[in-house]
């Protein structure tokens, strides 16, 4: 049972500190992304779990032992970096033993076992290729495969896919899954890409200047942020957010126009921010709000259209048969029991407990 | 296959097109370009010729200008050859040389490389203080050397000779330079793999900087192969002398050889032609590489 407990970690370079006492329990077989704006610490947070950074302050525990003092090769991890770190002047054969050089196997074992994670990777053609005779993506198939050729108990990934190309990028995003499903391990995977979060964790943690915002499902964090920070990070395009006050029945928007909200109860005259992600208001099905549209992005299946609403710029969705044109007049509705509600000041979610 | 011929084709005729364009500017600057190559050429080639050319004179004739002797000759090759001390020198300067860059290779990566990927404290003091010492010339470095070795007793010694050429400031530089090339990733790579820190360098920082370290090599080699100054004088026994330090101890104090020291150069430098050759590749990239990075 190999679980990775994170308890008050703390990193501090000189005087500055970059990460405050994060906290996080990861179960066997998960896969956890780390998610944030770039400088928000994900990269420290997983060089110090794989030991190559040292920790200021807290604990690190993996597999049921604190191992803030271990080597990395003590630790039973391994990790993929962005540009791969293959070595140009051995083979990919030899790329991928590498990880087995301080293995007590015989010869003919580790070659079994290159060859086993080879076929995995379904590169077994490739094995006594130069990585300079490679592509970007078999390089860093070679990378997960001198990952995997130790069978550790945690897999670390640090930005594994931003050296590719869009395309690319999307395929090794599901092989990486798939392998997840077939390998079963720990993943940790450090990204500042929204839809590589999304679409690759089990759970999402959201970072920011060196705290942790949200630790949730992907659902989770779509459909109930924690506050305005992972509201807008996550999802693209990004959540509208509008100034509003409490009434008695709901919200009153910052222009006036009155949204009833029958499963929240917020305290008349508050000021609270409302927020509504563009594919919950919808053209021309209700008349909340009306405006003059400024761009159309067609998107194929829908189109986005961003709207002048009494001088607010608000993105809305439209259909991508009968899109609105720049300059019409449209109208928008929206439902209460969609919208998100977040404090004014401090932009936590009032829904969430 | 096709494509790309029919674009070298392409190119090369519209190279074609453009020389007919503006024909004399381009004669002109040509010619300026091969005359200056050719007087370099010369100038470098003189000297050789002259060595090979006084190598097959007789010694009547050593201080005719001529560049073909009058009776070419072999004579002074068998001489040199059959005089059993050339040989005792060619090996002392072969097994010198060899050691000397083997050793300099050795720690002077393994210092650039410490020099390069560690942070510790002083490390920026260290390394000024290492380049300090290229600012000071071989002759001044002599005396305290010199002293050195009468206390030590090592003058009149192979370890004597060596000593001073075992690490090099300019090496450490060097490879210092060439290591920041190498990504920290690959290191911490080898360090999650389990590898430890003297591993890391060898097997992984080391095959990445091999034009680096050949074209150190051949620097090192050359020099200490042609090194006079201080192997002349750390030595008193001629069985100890290197081949440069040997060669200018032909002839006696009334009379210097030069046919026979220009004999024994032109062997000198028989090996260090060989060098070069198999190594040329790597010079040219490794000096075109440190021109970048400096
Ligand atoms: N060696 C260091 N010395 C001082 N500060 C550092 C050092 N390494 C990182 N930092 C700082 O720590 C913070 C977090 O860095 P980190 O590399 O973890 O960010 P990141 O979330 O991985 O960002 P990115 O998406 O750009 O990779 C940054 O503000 C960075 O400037
Ligand atoms: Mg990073």
């Amino acid at each position: 049972m190999t679980q990775l407990i994170l308890r008050d970690l703390v990193k501090r370079y000189g005087e500055t500190e970059v990460l405050h006492a994060i906290n996080l329990d990861v179960a066997e077989g998960e896969f956890v992304v780390l998610v944030g704006p770039s400088g928000c610490g994900k990269s420290t947070t997983l060089r110090m779990i794989a030991g190559l950074e040292e920790v200021t302050e807290g604990e690190i525990e993996i597999g049921g032992r604190v191992v803030n003092n271990l080597e990395p090769k003590e630790r039973n991890i391994a990790m993929v970096f962005q540009n791969y770190a293959i070595y140009p002047h051995m083979s990919v054969r030899r790329n991928i033993g590498f990880g087995l050089k301080t293995a007590k196997l015989s010869k003919a074992d580790k070659n079994a076992r290159i060859d086993e994670v080879a076929a995995t990777l379904g590169m077994t053609e490739l094995l006594e290729r130069k990585p300079s005779q490679l592509s970007g993506g078999q390089r860093q198939r070679v990378a997960i495969g001198r990952a995997m050729v130790r069978d550790p108990a945690v897999f670390l990934f640090d930005e594994p896919l931003s050296n590719l190309d869009a395309q690319l990028r999307t395929q090794m995003r599901l092989e990486i899954k798939k392998l997840h499903t077939r390998v079963g391990k720990m993943m940790i995977f450090v990204t500042h890409d929204q839809v590589e979060a999304m679409t690759l964790a089990d759970r999402i943690v959201i970072m920011k200047d060196g705290h942790i915002q949200q630790i949730g499902t992907p659902a989770e964090v779509y459909h109930a942020p924690a506050n305005t920070f992972v509201a807008q990070f996550i999802g693209a395009p990004a959540m509208n957010l509008m100034s509003a006050t409490g009434t008695s029945s709901g919200v009153r928007l910052w222009n006036g126009a009155k949204v009833s909200m029958p499963d929240l109860s917020i305290a008349e005259g508050r000021e609270v921010t409302f927020g509504l992600r563009p594919e919950d208001l919808k053209t021309n099905e209700g008349d909340v709000l009306a405006g003059t549209v400024t761009v159309a992005e067609p998107l194929g299946s829908e189109t986005l259209v961003y709207v002048d609403v009494d001088g607010s710029e608000i993105i809305a969705t439209a259909p991508g048969r009968t899109p609105p044109k720049a300059g019409d007049k449209i109208t928008l509705g929206l439902s209460g029991t969609d919208a998100h509600l977040f404090d004014t000041d401090s932009g936590v979610s009032l829904r969430a407990g | 296959m096709a494509a790309t011929d029919d674009l070298a084709i392409r190119a090369s005729s519209d190279s074609l097109l453009k020389a007919e364009a503006r024909p004399r500017k381009r004669n002109m600057a040509q010619f300026i370009r091969w005359a200056l190559l050719f007087g370099g050429g010369i100038l470098m080639v003189m000297p050789l010729a002259y060595m090979i050319s006084t190598s097959m004179k007789w010694p009547w004739e050593v201080y005719n200008l001529g560049l073909i002797p009058e009776e070419p000759t072999l004579e002074n090759y068998t001489y040199v050859l059959e005089d059993g001390r050339f040989f005792g020198w060619f090996l002392n300067s072969l097994i010198i040389a060899t050691i000397t860059t083997l050793s300099a290779l050795f720690f002077d990566s393994l210092v650039g490389y410490v020099l390069c990927k560690f942070k510790f404290r002083g490390r920026y003091i260290v390394f000024i203080a290492i380049l300090s010492t290229l600012m000071i010339p071989t002759e001044m470095l002599v005396i305290p050397w010199y002293m050195m070795s009468q206390q030590l007793g090592w003058l009149d010694s192979y370890w004597g000779i060596m000593f001073p050429g075992l690490m090099t400031a300019f090496g450490v530089f060097l490879m210092k330079q060439f290591f920041e090339t190498v990504p920290d990733d690959f290191l911490e790579a080898a360090r999650i793999d389990g590898l430890n820190e003297f591993q890391i360098w060898w097997q992984v920082a080391m095959p990445m900087v091999r034009p680096a370290l050949a074209a150190l090599a051949i620097f090192i080699f050359l020099g200490n192969w042609t090194a006079f100054l201080w192997p002349l004088i750390v030595t008193t026994s001629s069985d100890l002398y290197t081949l440069p330090v040997g060669l200018s101890s032909f002839g006696d104090e009334a009379d210097v050889a030069w046919e026979l020291i220009m004999t024994g150069a032109a062997i000198s430098t028989l090996p260090t032609l060989i060098f070069f050759l198999i190594f040329q590749r790597f010079i040219i990239r490794g000096v075109v590489m440190a021109g970048l990075k400096g």
